[in-house]
């Protein structure tokens, strides 16, 4: 069970949210995105062992989408952010 | 007061002013508060307690607590009778019933224990190799299984007791009270820092429960209870006694489970059974404490045969004694002072039997001291005896450390074991934390930590009291600074030495040949024997996760905890590799287990899910119709009166509407309150259709697609002023849709001024439906209901009988018909005062089943058809499609796939009979009798009777159902096994034009 940073809440238990999905899928221009554009965003993924940018909905707190850098492997969330942030890359 | 034959008349931590009344197996005993069910049991002689789980084999009490692998019992009856509990963990009270398990008839006459004689049939594997084939009979086989390899039985009736969940945050968290975990505890406590201090017994003190140590001049016993008032008085510490540290989970959090009243026939004053805390700990001291291990000889399961820290506990804590006459066998120097101990308390020790070969001064003096024989470089080879142990045989061992020379046979009731010590590394081992093995102990013990914890004391291998104290001290410290605290470690007391721990090892004892046929058990709990790990190593079964699934080593109720390391070690042996090399399986949470119902906590019953209901709920119910669970919601299905049924009261409710006028609850319908200057151009982006045009005051119905093109959801669309919209969504989609909206304006448009607002419970729903619908509304409002005032697809905000409320000009059931929406607590006054107003109209209530009537008879779609894999043309929503702008799913909505002429398409199905309903998912395919497999063309997605054509009719899906009108078809169920032959239809059964909905 994860502890996560909401950027708008602060640290909440992992319950609270649901996963969102990969925050690294670039959704295509409504209006110029082709077909092969939008079947890549649909359809295909990474799965990257090591660091991973996911979405998480704060969905029973503030209802706010977040953008989450974890490492996969250990769990360890190294930031947390608007989806439009850009994270911190853990390297200190 | 009866007569405890094996109760010393003083000493111990019991409370002999006050007797307890119990019963074994029908039978009634007595013991004192302050016992387990084990003390007791061995206070009052009772050695035969329990039979093994494959043969049957009598067995005794093997241990003092979580470790104990034979005894478990069938505790309480009735609703809170509960299985395979070790009766070293029950805490006596008054009344205690508890009966033993896997025997019948009786524990002295067991009729499973032929298993025994005809063990050669059952060795590691045989259920997996006999009862492979057929397959099919495997429920059968199961249930034999079941019956003779059988471990308790599970209640039958609910469980009356509440169990409940606390979630905590905490600065340091101690896993174990013991010398460790106590000085942890005032280590962190003088720090400040929030802490809890959880053991899983009734009282703190861990091993110098059942020890005879000195700490500061006072018994261990003592000293704890001082430590204890000290930290209780710290408004910082919490203590929690009976409470086990069962999980440890990513980012420090640990779950407790605190048996609040398992101590208690039943709980008082409405206090939970269990309570799990969910603690999210800074930082985590570990003081888990080691458990004895076992040493592997012939037969050495007989009653009486029991880890010696275990015999020694239950001397020193309970004045109980495990037998008169005791030999120790041992491969190291810890069983010393509690062979001492036994001789204190009036066991006679009839001889220390070590494995090693030379012994160190220390032991040398307590065993001269005790004045008790010692056998150095002696094995006991077997035990004798059925239903006790009688005597065993030891032999010398050479210098390999084979039995070799004489054998002597010495007599006893009592055997005790020590071969070494294995620290409780489950909890590290959760966290992730990686083991490492330590040759001089010959355990596996902490070595690099994952989480933010740290190990102190005998679980990491440090076993003597002294360095148990200073390790505690240190860690509590270290935990409290760790986690932001300023401190240093509290005082350590002064204390008695004990033994250096350096076991000899070897591994299983070989049993001469004159002694055949003895098994040598490694798992008491599984019988798994040493053979069997032979069996398997030669079976090919060689890794540590394959020994334990195919022998079952290990993976009893006690986890192992005894038997694992000698079961790997022998692994080892026959792969001619160390112990690392074979490693360890993986130690899984619980580590002890949880009831189901405390896992549950309060999330049983009506509690699991949350249940909505209506305004009109009340009304619903005193109405007495029944109530069909749509998502969360309960929604009214229809009304049935003098003795119909409820497809009856459908019938007659959606003819009556076509005909006159009704009413029906839609409050579960989903709304979304949308406001921000940019509105319309995400309501352009998130439907098919577009909003441009749509004026203030008007509504208009929408489609929504997903990301890959199919069909999401629909609803309406309102626009309540310039910037403000209100959508609705189907019930079941409500939630689904509003997260998708705030994804797409949280991570893909973050640029648009747009805010969005569940108000589902803020508005309730009222439909008004039928051809007199108008009429009744206009008796209740003094606003202008013309169809120039209020057009189809119009809004207005008026009052209805003094209620301000939004109305809708829309229909779901194609009649002229208005949709109000109110404030919740108004709805009643609506609903009593249209019902009053349309009496002459005979206005009636309607429900769910008669909705779905009218809607298949409009031809109008929803779950069924919004399955998730139509495509907007095939819904005939091809029209709305906007060419002019973009929208979600537009680009993938245009694949070829999803654009073909044959895909499926909705379409109306009548039976040519008009007589014969048709299935419900039924496939529709050309003959029935086709040579198999047969093409499916379609599928039936929804049907009824429909009372104002009088035959029955259908929604399906079929494969270019538009261009197929008039086609005839086999509707084939292959659950009923019916076969239906349709016609092909418009899906629009009723007034295709929409003359009456505009009327
Ligand atoms: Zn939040």
């Amino acid at each position: 069970m994860l502890e996560i940073t909401c950027p708008y809440c602060g640290k909440r238990a992992q319950k609270e949210f649901t996963y969102a999905g990969d925050a690294g899928a670039e959704r295509p221009n409504l209006e110029t995105g082709t077909n092969q554009d939008w079947f890549e965003f649909v359809y295909l993924r990474d799965n990257p062992r090591g660091l991973h940018d996911e979405l998480w909905h704060h969905s029973a707190g503030c209802r706010r989408l977040i953008k989450v850098r974890r490492d996969v492997v250990t769990h360890e969330i190294i930031d947390t952010g608007a989806p439009s942030d850009s994270l911190s890359t853990g390297a200190s | 007061m009866s007569h405890q034959p094996f109760r010393n008349p003083t000493g111990g931590n019991i409370d002999r002013s006050q007797p307890l009344t119990f019963t074994f197996d029908g039978k009634v005993y007595q013991g004192y508060s302050g016992d387990t069910l084990a003390s007791a049991l061995m206070a009052n002689g009772v050695k035969l307690l329990a039979r093994s789980f494959k043969y049957h084999r009598p067995r005794g009490l093997s241990g003092y607590g979580v470790e104990e692998s034979n005894v478990l019992v069938q505790l309480r009856t009735g609703a809170r009778s509960e299985p395979n509990i070790p009766a070293t963990r029950v805490e006596l009270y008054e009344g205690l019933v508890a009966e033993s398990q896997n025997r019948w008839p009786s524990l002295h006459f067991d009729i499973g224990a032929v298993n025994s004689k005809l063990s050669g049939l059952f060795p590691s594997g045989f259920y997996y190799k006999t009862f492979m084939w057929p397959a099919k009979f495997w429920p059968f086989y199961e249930h034999a299984i079941r019956h003779i390899a059988g471990m308790g039985k599970s209640p039958t009736l609910e469980d009356p007791d509440s169990y409940t969940h606390n979630y905590r945050h905490c600065d340091v968290l101690i896993a174990g009270g013991g010398p460790a975990g106590l000085m942890a505890a005032l280590s962190a406590g003088q720090s400040g820092a929030r802490v809890i201090l959880c053991d899983e017994n009734a009282d703190f003190g861990g091993m110098l429960r059942g020890r005879r140590d000195t700490i500061r001049g006072k018994s261990g016993p003592e000293w704890v209870a001082d430590t204890v008032a000290q930290l209780a008085a710290m408004e910082n510490v919490r203590l929690l006694r009976r409470t086990t540290a069962a999980g440890y989970y990513d980012h420090n959090l640990i779950v407790l489970d605190e048996r609040v009243a398992d101590h208690k026939a039943t709980p008082e004053n409405h206090e939970p059974r269990h309570r799990i805390w969910h603690v999210r700990a800074k930082e985590v001291v570990l003081a888990t404490g080691s458990i004895e291990r076992p040493l592997v000889f012939a037969d050495n399961d007989r009653p009486g045969v029991m880890l010696t820290s275990a015999a020694q506990a239950y001397a020193n804590a309970h004045g109980a004694l495990a037998g008169r006459r005791a030999v120790i066998f041992t491969n190291n120097a810890s069983a010393y002072a509690a062979a001492a101990d036994l001789k204190a308390a009036g066991i006679e020790v009839q001889a220390i039997v070590d494995l090693r070969d030379s012994l160190e001064t220390p032991e040398l003096e307590i065993a001269a001291n005790a004045n008790i024989g010692v056998l150095n470089r002696h094995v006991v080879v077997a035990a004798h005896g059925a239903k006790s142990v009688h005597s065993v045989t030891v032999m010398p061992v050479d210098s390999n450390t084979t039995p070799v020379g004489e054998a002597q046979e010495i007599l006893c009731d009592v055997v005790c074991l020590s071969g070494g010590w294995t620290p409780s590394v489950h909890l590290f081992s959760q966290s992730r934390g990686k083991l490492c093995y330590d040759e001089t102990l010959s355990a596996f013990v902490p070595d690099k930590s994952f989480q933010r914890e740290r190990s102190a004391g005998a679980c990491q291998g440090a076993f003597q009291l002294d360095a148990c104290l200073h390790e505690g001290a240190k860690a509590g410290a270290q935990a409290a600074v760790a986690a932001g605290f300023a401190t240093t470690a509290a005082d350590v007391p002064r204390c008695s030495a004990d033994a250096v721990v350096k076991p000899r090892l070897l591994w299983a004892i070989p049993t001469p040949d004159h002694l055949h046929g003895g098994k040598q058990f490694v798992d008491l709990q599984n019988d798994v024997t040493a053979a069997d790990v032979g069996l398997a190593y030669q079976e090919g079964y060689r890794s540590v996760e394959h020994l334990k699934r195919y022998t079952t080593l290990g993976m009893g109720t006690d986890q192992g905890r005894t038997s694992n390391v000698n079961g790997l070690a022998i692994m080892a042996g026959h792969r001619a590799e160390a112990i690392t090399a074979v490693g360890t399986t993986t130690f899984r949470q619980p580590f002890t287990p949880i009831p189901m119902g405390a896992v549950a906590g309060l999330n049983a019953h009506d509690h699991v899910a949350p249940v909505r209901t209506t305004p009109l709920h009340h009304w619903h119910e005193s109405m007495g119709s029944p109530f069909a669970p749509t998502g969360q919601w309960l929604r009214p299905q229809g009304y049935p009166k003098d003795g119909e049924t409820l497809e009856q009261a459908a019938m007659r409710e959606a003819k009556h509407v076509r005909e006159k006028v009704g009413i029906v609850d839609v409050s579960t319908l989903g709304k979304i309150d949308v406001q921000g200057p940019d509105a319309i151009e995400f309501l352009n982006r998130v439907y098919i259709n577009s909003f441009s045009n749509l004026a203030v005051g008007k509504c208009r119905y929408g489609v929504m697609l997903r990301e890959d093109g199919l069909v999401d959801d629909d609803g309406v669309v309102t626009r309540l002023a310039e910037n403000r919209y209100m959508i609705t969504t189907t019930t079941t989609h409500a939630s689904a849709v509003m997260n998708r909206l705030e994804y797409l304006l949280d991570v893909d448009w973050p640029s648009l001024n747009v805010h969005l607002l569940s108000v589902t419970d803020d508005w309730s729903g009222i439909a008004i439906a039928g051809p007199h619908s108008r009429t009744v509304l206009t008796k209740l409002t003094a606003a202008d209901l013309s169809n120039s005032a209020v057009p189809f697809m119009g809004y207005a905000e008026i009052d209805v009988d003094g209620v301000p409320v939004r109305l809708f000009r829309i229909s779901f059931s194609g009649e002229l018909a208005y949709e109000i929406n109110m404030a919740p607590n108004a709805t009643r006054t609506v609903w009593d005062a249209l019902l009053k107003a349309g009496a002459n109209q005979e206005i009636i209530p309607y429900g769910l089943e008669a909705m779905n009537v009218l809607r298949i008879e409009k031809g109008h779609v929803v779950g069924g058809e919004l399955n998730g894999r139509t495509t907007a043309d095939g819904l005939g929503f091809g029209k709305m499609i906007s060419t002019k702008k973009a929208f979600v799913g537009k680009v993938p909505a245009r694949r070829a796939g999803l654009t073909r002429d044959d895909i499926h398409q909705l379409v109306g199905l009548v039976p040519t009979d008009e007589k014969t309903r048709i299935p419900r998912g039924a496939q529709l395919i050309a003959d029935p009798k086709a040579t198999k497999p047969v093409a499916m063309q379609g599928e039936v997605t929804s049907q009824c009777m429909s009372p104002n054509l009088g035959h029955p009719i259908a929604l399906a899906l079929l494969n270019g159902g538009r261009a197929r009108h008039g086609e005839t078809l086999k509707a084939h169920s292959p659950i009923t096994g019916q076969t239906v032959t349709v016609t092909v239809t418009n899906p629009i059964f009723i007034d295709p034009q929409g003359e009456r909905l505009r009327g």
